[in-house]
């Protein structure tokens, strides 16, 4: 996790940062004096130089590290998850004989009847976070579920019920 | 015509030209300095169209003109900067005043033009600008690379270097031979390491005594300290433009960065007077006797140049391209050169070839400087560097 950043003073422009990833790119911040910074990315082939020099307001600075600071803050999480003992997420597949699908997600009731959360919905690819009671299942889907072991088996075992019409 | 409305008509229509000549340089991509020569060349004596009633107004604010160039370029550093890089960069100091101010001295000896002639001109050669450098650097995108630290501090030593340089020329050239010359460098070399001293120390106490939200109290207020301090000493023999420079060093954070913001116009304004009063001083027919021996010149230091930089690039493990991109940026040469060559004009101790000889050469450095700073960007000159660079390593390395 610890990364090695290495600072050097530009004199009488600012104060440059710079690091080297994993994969052997560098990239760095130019900080001028005045305020204004850079972000620039080196050449590959000639380390010494930056192929890229990306002048930053302050709003897009900003923006940068707010997307870079939740991205984070989600591999913070997964990580957490590991940790709180008991607490367990699952992905759990909606078979095409389930009587959930086409029904709504708040019919289950599976907050009230096992205490796990649905806290997402993966569909070919796509991801619906935090879908809202109104949600309509389809056959094939993956829902992730947050919640104790017992939890975890009781939803499986509800979205596993059979349609009994059909 | 009254004589001021002659001397409003004159300063108007060259300032017109010179915002011109400035917004074509923009245009073109080039420093506006060796523009400004020109126009100075133009309508100086012997020139085109001679001006002759606002003569005394571009001699002042000539003047004027070194002295915000220098507090500018001391405002750019904080003193714990200067000391701190001294240390770190004074080889590569040494290295860049010995392979570009001995072929500018043995070059004025070559000419005959005595020892005092060979002094100037080792300081012509010497220094690279800080500006030109500055503008090149940003505008190639070239701030964050490895090597452009190392330009930076090679600047800082020079405009150190020459603290100690100008006081030593302004007494020799004021006729006080070596012994006074020697007098005034103990005295220069005093001043600077007790204003360092007291700036790095008390730097904020100084600035405390400006108001930084005050934008008029600001302006007039380090205006007036700066002209007082350079006019302090010139009367002491320490060169007016090394008073100011130290004033700049020796303020520092929200007085620093708003002077800097405030001075800025009133810098273009005057640094563009200063450079057309060189040109208005200087015979254009002078020129042509000495344009030869000047190309010469600029082609010799500009190589040694290249050297220095290549070697204080390689000092600190920068591979071989931006060794190259180290030493072809340092080219330029110009405003200092023109301060110095400044000072010596009119003093009878110099050659008087010593002014065209020296607009001459910083007309070709400073034009050619910047365009060869951009060969290292060129796909062919990336070619040449990688067979050299294959050349030099064992065939296994150089295969990758």
């Amino acid at each position: 996790m610890r990364v090695r950043v290495e600072q050097t003073a530009l004199p009488g422009i600012g104060v440059r940062h710079d690091l080297v990833t994993t994969s052997g790119r560098r990239l760095g911040v130019v900080t001028h004096r005045n305020g204004r910074r850079d972000l620039v990315l080196y050449d590959p082939d000639d380390p010494d130089s930056c192929t890229a020099d990306i002048p930053l307001t302050d709003d897009e600075a900003e923006a940068l590290a707010d997307i870079l600071g939740a991205s984070l803050m989600l591999g913070q999480l997964s990580g957490l998850r590991q940790q709180a003992a008991g607490l367990l997420t699952e992905q759990v597949s909606i078979p095409a004989g389930s009587r959930y699908v086409g029904r709504r997600l708040g019919d289950t009731q599976t907050r009230t009847r096992t205490g796990a959360s649905i806290v997402a919905v993966l569909r070919e690819r796509e991801v619906i976070a935090s879908p809202d009671p109104t949600f309509r299942f389809e056959a094939g889907d993956v829902v992730v579920v947050v919640g104790t072991r017992q939890g975890l088996d009781g939803v499986t075992a509800i979205l596993a019920e059979t349609d009994p019409d059909g | 015509m009254h004589h001021t409305t002659v001397l409003l008509i004159e300063v108007g229509a060259l300032l017109l030209v010179l915002g011109l000549l400035s917004r074509l340089s923009r245009r073109i991509g080039l420093s506006p300095i060796p523009l400004y020569l020109l126009a100075g060349l133009a309508f100086g004596h012997g020139g085109v169209l001679p001006l002759s009633a606002s003569e005394e107004f571009f001699e002042v604010g000539a003047e004027i003109g070194v002295i915000l160039l220098l507090v500018m370029l001391g405002l750019e550093y904080s003193a714990s900067e200067l000391v701190g890089n001294l240390r770190a960069a004074a080889p590569a100091g040494l290295a860049d005043g010995l392979l570009n101010a001995l072929p500018g001295a043995a070059f004025g000896l070559l000419l005959g033009w005595g020892w005092v002639g060979a002094i100037v001109l080792a300081g012509v050669t010497w220094v690279s600008s800080s500006g030109v450098i500055a503008k090149v650097l940003a505008d190639l995108g070239r701030l964050g690379n490895r090597e452009t630290p190392v330009i930076l501090s090679i600047l800082v030593i020079e405009d150190l270097a020459m603290a100690l340089y100008l006081p030593l020329v302004t007494a020799i050239l004021s006729g006080q031979g070596l012994l006074g010359g020697s007098i005034a460098l103990t005295v220069a070399v005093v001043t600077v390491v007790a204003v360092l001293v007291v700036a790095i120390r008390y730097g904020h106490v100084i600035s405390r005594m400006f108001s930084a939200q005050d934008p008029e109290a600001l302006l007039l207020g380090v205006l007036g300290l700066t002209l007082l301090v350079a006019g302090l000493a010139a009367g002491l023999q320490v060169s007016a433009a090394v008073g100011a420079f130290l004033v700049g060093i020796a303020l520092s954070g929200p007085v620093a960065h708003n002077a800097t913001e405030l001075l800025s116009p009133l810098r273009d304004l005057f640094a563009a007077v200063f450079f057309v009063f060189f040109g208005l001083n200087t015979d254009p027919r002078a020129i042509p006797p000495v344009l030869l021996p000047a190309i010469a010149l600029a082609v010799v230091t500009m190589a040694t140049k290249v050297l220095t930089g290549y070697l204080a690039a390689k000092r600190v493990g920068i591979a071989l391209p931006g060794r190259w991109r180290t030493g072809l940026a340092l080219a330029p040469r110009g405003e200092f050169s023109i301060v110095i060559a400044g000072l010596a004009v009119g003093t009878s101790l110099v050659n008087p070839q010593l002014a065209p000889l020296a607009t001459a050469y910083v007309l070709v450095t400073v034009v050619t400087g910047p365009m060869l700073a951009r060969l290292p960007d060129f796909a062919w000159f990336k070619r040449w560097l990688r067979r050299q660079a294959a050349r030099g390593l064992p065939p296994a390395a150089a295969t990758e």
